[in-house]
């Protein structure tokens, strides 16, 4: 059961981890939604 | 091959009722050609329709008229035009914004995939996990829990060590944080906002994302150990044959056919976590990542050019798709495995649990009653007493 209990930690670890990490490394989901300006060639 | 297979089902639900429906060309004189209200009828009706009449009527900027003329100064493309060329996403559009969408300013997928949504991915989806959690009520209760037959020993086996428990564990844990908080996403609006209101909801919905999105990595970790640890374990063999014959034993008392340390049914369970769990992860990583990983176009491609679409008579598959489109199907592809998955890991759970007397304790513990073993992996325990009594007959050095 101890070790159950350390992979469900480890789990939430490494949420933490990829949120930050992915975060310094540059990865954003919003900067590849985001539109904020469109216009039409002349 | 499988991912072949997988896409074309996939294709063949989300669309069959599209298809299934033909329309003949109406008459557009009346209208001089422009769409008539049976054209709009047709699209209401999801019914197919060959609108080549408007998408490919996007003016032509080389007979533009003189600029002292009429329409001079629009390039020859009148206004309906250049709106035909922004529906088709035909038109030359600049942004500032460098996302790859953002050139895409309409596409009508979008209602399609919606409807899907709403519709036929929930009521679907709802019915196989209830249908699935009825089925086992009933296995249940005629089958009652599945006992150790013989008398216990009192000796337990190491059936799983650390490393590979952790693995497992790892990947459980946050595949049911996973399909917890995915269900939330799919049926928060129908299901939890009437319950909880918006604003409970809002805060509900906010947190399952965060967790959905970056707990997924603890599963592709755990789905990648499990895989490297058990895969040769999971290599079928005639013994699964036996063990299919007699359903595993799992419906009479006292059949107990033999196996190693995998029967065919965990086996069916580990490729369909692999399979189905990396498709789940490669089509993750591509919402993850939105716009980044589009898959779908080329799948489709590949497809149409085997001819498998033809052999099943479709017709070809869309080659092109606008990356809002990609992210559709995958968001609908994610979804549609992830309900497959998670029927299997329920009743992989109740097999597990309540079901089977001594099965948990294989994860739990690592250690299983002696009975257990002899009864459910018998091969398995004779390659272990030999390699143990080998081990002892060694001599130390």
């Amino acid at each position: 059961m101890r070790t159950m209990l350390l992979a469900f930690a480890c789990a939430s670890l490494i949420a933490v981890i990829a949120y930050f990490g992915l975060n310094a490394a540059g990865f954003d989901a919003a900067s590849s939604t985001a539109g904020p300006s469109v216009r039409l060639s002349e | 091959m499988i991912r072949t297979v997988l896409a074309v089902t996939f294709l063949w639900l989300t669309t069959l009722g599209a298809w299934a429906q033909d329309n003949p060309t109406p008459d557009r004189s009346a209208t001089g050609g422009a769409q008539t209200l049976a054209d709009i009828m047709a699209r209401q009706d999801a019914m197919k329709l060959d609108d080549r009449f408007r998408s490919e009527n996007l003016g032509d900027p080389e007979s533009a008229a003189d600029i002292t003329q009429q329409l001079g100064t629009l390039g020859g493309q009148s206004d309906p035009d250049l709106w035909r060329a922004l529906r088709y996403d035909a038109a030359d559009v600049t942004t500032q914004s460098r996302g790859p969408a953002a050139t895409t300013l309409i596409q009508d997928g979008g209602m399609q995939w919606l409807a899907f949504r709403e519709g036929r991915l929930l009521r679907w989806g709802g019915y196989l996990l209830l249908g699935t959690l009825a089925l086992l009520g009933v296995f249940y209760l005629i089958r009652g829990r599945i006992r150790i037959d013989g008398e216990k020993t009192g000796r337990t086996i190491t059936r799983f060590k650390a490393i590979e428990r952790f693995g497992h564990w790892l990947m459980a844990g946050s595949f049911v944080v996973l399909a917890l908080t995915g269900l939330i996403s799919l049926f928060g609006r129908k299901f939890v906002i009437p319950l909880l209101g918006h604003e409970s909801f809002a805060v509900i919905a906010l947190g399952a994302k965060w967790v959905h999105n970056n707990i997924s990595w603890a599963f592709m970790i755990g789905l990648v150990m499990v895989f490297f640890m058990w895969v040769l374990e999971n290599i079928p063999n005639r013994h699964d044959l036996k063990w299919v014959a007699v359903g595993g034993g799992l419906m009479k008392k006292g059949v107990h056919p033999p196996a190693k340390k995998f029967n065919a049914g965990q086996k069916v369970v580990f490729w369909s976590v692999i399979l189905l769990g990396g498709s789940i992860s490669i089509s993750g990583l591509s919402l993850l990542f939105p716009f980044e990983l589009p898959m779908f176009a080329k799948t489709f491609s590949h497809l149409n050019d085997l001819g498998i679409t033809g052999l099943i008579g479709m017709d070809p598959l869309p080659a092109q798709l606008t990356p809002q489109e990609e992210m559709q199907f995958a968001q609908a592809w994610h979804a549609i495995v992830g309900f497959v998955l998670m029927a299997i890991i329920i009743a992989h759970i109740y097999i597990g649990s309540v079901g089977m007397e001594g099965a948990f304790d294989a994860m739990g513990s690592g250690e299983v009653e002696e009975q257990w073993a002899r009864e459910h992996h018998s091969l398995w325990v004779d390659e272990v007493k030999a390699k143990n009594a080998n081990q002892s007959a060694t001599p130390a050095e």
